[in-house]
């Protein structure tokens, strides 16, 4: 899959927004169109903090996505919310260390990976949003390892540049788990 | 050509207010629009610029009254209910023929309505507003790319015509991030600032700055004057986008984000065999009814999609005079249409289903 609509989705402070941010400047890097949409307001402390992330060859229609191609979901809340929505043969990647359930639905390809736990173990606290980050690109083929990691380098505030390379450890960490 | 960067509609708007050599705002928070105004408090110091946080938007756009009277390039953004606001000081602005950029980031009304997007303010902003017989020119951008060449030409407008110009988008439009350049696009010759008041230096006449004509015969040709140049405004302003209209046997119109959805119930319904294209007015006022009269022969019917309960609707109907079939859609509250269902929408006019 080199192109898809992307719906993230978590508690507020577990990285949500910039794990979006981090796939879509991955998509400018790589000459794709992109967009990026966060659910704002009060809705963000409801437990379903979400972002839209659009990638295609050709300019982005609409920035909302009804049907996500791929859905993130690091909460229990965020996957009884969008569960239902995925389309059909898509991907859920979730965090197995947070949500106490599989997915329900059979016509769609379930990744769980236990993000926050291996975070913690790795010293990567925090990170669990690009450990998945890491499982989603393994298991879609969204984009390459080297593509996201340019992303990332674009989405990583200069005073913040000591963080990149834990970033991209906690990428690899998610790549490379097998499970 | 530039690196692009992701950037948010509302900061893209504010940093383009900035290069477009604004160096006063005056602002009051509201969501979804704060972005703006946080941008310009922390930018405006360090650019020798102004950013003031007004009490209200009341006392915020009559800071844009006083600083736009003195020559300055001035913004004053605001969501729905503080645009409401700002309705008085918009009246006396244009009154004065003084020019302003006002940004409404329209959130789900009436009263305090919800935060979510919409665009049940577009009465208010083409017709409505605050008192008088007057006009803004009211601009609607679909993407981040044009939130920035759409800021730059509003300041231009602005000076040029001496009025105010409304910028309007969404929440949608305001939170997303899209790559963008800051490049403005291409820029007009502003005549000097010759009435404004930057003091005489006892070389010149007073200039004065003033809506109050008590002499009905006066007002009127105040009033009559001003309308010509909205006449001239009206015949070489108004602008739309036309999109796979040119073999389009059906039109889909829709302006700023809702315009983006279509053109995906578009690429469906020319999947399943119907020739849907769209017109997006970029101007809502002047709006550009003569772009719709050309289809006029072309399309079987119109359906205008807003979110709202139908506004634009009206004024697609005048343009077309009664020539061609005009039904709406519309999603309210803060919903956003989706395309499934434009596209049920558009099955059931073409299926004949009236």
């Amino acid at each position: 899959m080199k192109n898809g609509k992307i719906i993230l989705a978590g508690f507020g402070g577990q990285g949500i927004l910039f794990a979006g941010k981090v796939l879509a400047y991955s998509g400018l890097k790589a000459e794709r169109e992109v967009s990026w949409l966060p659910s704002y307001g009060p809705e963000m402390r409801g437990g379903t903090a979400n972002c839209h992330v659009v990638i295609s060859d050709t300019p982005v229609g609409s920035p909302i996505i009804p049907n996500p191609d791929i859905l993130i979901a690091m909460n229990r809340p965020s996957l009884d919310k969008f569960e239902e929505l995925v389309e059909k043969d898509g991907y859920v990647v979730y965090d197995s260390s947070l949500i106490d359930r599989p997915v329900k639905r059979t016509d769609i390809k379930a990744f769980p990976i236990p993000a926050t736990q291996l975070a913690l173990e790795a010293g990567l606290e925090s990170l669990a949003n690009m450990v998945i980050v890491g499982k989603v690109l393994k298991e879609t083929g969204i984009y390459t390892l080297d593509e996201v990691q340019k992303g990332l380098e674009k989405s990583v505030p200069p005073t913040k540049a000591a963080l990149l390379e834990k970033n991209i450890q906690a990428i690899k960490l998610g790549y490379e788990y097998e499970g | 050509m530039a690196e692009k960067v992701l950037v948010k509609g509302n900061e893209a708007l504010a940093e383009a207010a900035i290069l477009s050599g604004c160096r006063h705002y005056f602002g009051y928070p509201i969501t979804p629009q704060t972005e703006i105004a946080a941008y310009m408090a922390k930018r405006m110091p360090k650019i020798g610029g102004v950013f003031l946080q007004a009490e209200s938007e009341v006392a915020a756009a009559n800071m844009v009254f006083g600083a736009a009277g003195a020559g300055a390039r001035a913004l004053t953004s605001s969501s729905s209910p503080g645009i409401s606001l700002k309705a008085e000081a918009l009246s006396y602005i244009a009154g004065c023929d003084l020019p302003c950029v006002v940004v409404n980031i329209v959130r789900a009304g009436p009263g305090l309505g919800g935060i979510q997007p919409a665009q049940s303010d577009y009465f208010q902003a083409t017709k409505g507003h605050g008192h008088g017989d007057y006009q803004m020119i009211v601009l609607a951008p679909s993407s981040v790319q044009e939130v920035i060449h759409l800021t730059a030409d509003a300041f231009d407008l602005a000076d040029l015509y001496r009025m105010p110009v409304m910028i309007i988008g969404d929440g949608m439009l305001g939170q997303m991030m899209e790559p963008v350049e800051f490049d403005l696009g291409k820029r007009r010759e502003i005549p000097p600032k010759t009435w404004a008041t930057t003091g005489t230096e006892m070389k010149r006449e007073h200039n004065i700055i003033n809506s109050l004509i008590m002499n009905p015969d006066d007002l009127e040709a105040c009033v009559r004057e001003r309308y010509k140049r909205y006449d001239y405004i009206k015949e070489h302003e108004a602008m739309a986008e036309e999109y796979l209209m040119d073999d389009a046997d059906f039109m889909i119109t829709a302006y700023g984000t809702t315009a983006r959805i279509a053109k995906n119930a578009i690429a469906e319904l020319r999947k399943q065999g119907i020739k849907a294209g769209l017109v997006r007015p970029i101007t809502l006022w002047p709006f550009p009814e003569k772009i719709y009269q050309k289809y006029t022969d072309k399309v079987s019917a119109i359906l205008s999609v807003e979110m709202s309960m139908g506004q634009m609707v009206d004024d697609v109907k005048l343009a077309v005079g009664g020539k061609v079939p005009v039904h709406f859609y519309g999603r309210t509250g803060g919903n956003v249409p989706y395309p499934d269902e434009i596209i049920q929408s558009v099955l059931k006019i073409t299926g004949g289903d009236k």
